[in-house]
């Protein structure tokens, strides 16, 4: 394990960590905009670079914000004393522990043949615009309608209710 | 080089937290986030498996991963305009509370 890939991954675990736990949504906002920017230096670090500028710019760029606007038009829903987590949170996490053993194990016995690295994988802009435009015209005119679809399909249910006469 | 094992096991981990956050708060926003950490938990394991795996030319995987984090705008746009909707319905975003069909 190299140095910065434990730096990293520490800071990525505890920043999700807070970001599920705290109890002031700001800050879990805030924490998770933290978990955002060490993915995207994990992509950086895995070579994929476009991904991981993208992950900035969609991530802690376009969703953080919107999470933190959604946070403060909501902002009266806020309970005071009483904890926003459950009665009883304990099965939920006892849950996630059996998904991640689950899963954990699944990787730790499996016998993985990893390509000897000499050379990294090179994920140009070019090679990724041509790949785009070429193998993947359709998926990208797909995802692009879905955009279209999900932009005017957020506008109209966020729209203010108009009242009938 | 950090082998591929601990990028899955971190990945797993992430996965792990996100689930633990949907599934144990109230908040309708706390569980949207942690619906997009599982994403960019999966997201993670593609990157990886693409650095690692054989083809690498290909980017099989960079392609799902951009494919992905498109997804992954819509849907929180979309959710967050579904959770304001209700909170000005209900004036309440715990999901506990939302549990009838009628308003």
């Amino acid at each position: 394990m190299s140095l910065p890939f434990a730096i990293i991954a520490l800071l990525t675990v505890a920043s999700a960590v807070a970001a599920m736990s705290l109890r002031n949504l700001v800050h879990c906002a805030l924490s998770l905009v933290v978990t955002f920017a060490g993915l995207a230096a994990l992509f950086l670090q895995l070579n994929a670079q476009f991904v991981g500028f993208a992950q900035i710019l969609v991530y802690v760029g376009a969703v953080a914000i919107l999470i933190v606007f959604a946070i403060l038009l909501t902002r009266g829903a806020e309970p005071g004393p009483p904890a926003p987590v459950a009665n009883s949170p304990w099965w939920g996490v006892l849950i996630a522990g059996a998904a991640f053993a689950t899963m954990a194990g699944a990787v730790i016995s499996t016998a993985l043949t990893a390509r000897p690295d000499s050379a990294p994988p090179a994920a140009t802009v070019q090679q990724i615009g041509e790949k785009l435009l070429h193998e993947y015209v359709l998926p990208l005119e797909v995802i692009g309608l879905l955009l279209t679809a999900a932009m005017i399909g957020a506008v109209i249910i966020a729209m203010q209710e108009k009242s009938k006469p | 080089m950090t082998p591929l094992h601990h990028y899955l096991i971190l990945s797993a981990l992430l996965f792990s937290i996100g689930l633990a956050g949907a599934l144990t708060r109230r908040n309708a926003i706390l569980v949207l986030i942690g619906i997009e950490l599982m994403l960019n938990a999966a997201n993670l394991n593609f990157i990886a498996f693409w650095r690692y795996g054989a083809h690498p030319e290909a980017l099989t995987g960079v392609m799902f991963v951009i494919f992905s984090i498109g997804l992954a705008a819509a849907e929180a746009a979309v959710g967050l305009a579904l959770i304001i909707a209700i909170y000005r319905h209900r004036k309440t975003t715990n999901v506990d509370e939302v549990n009838s069909m009628k308003g």
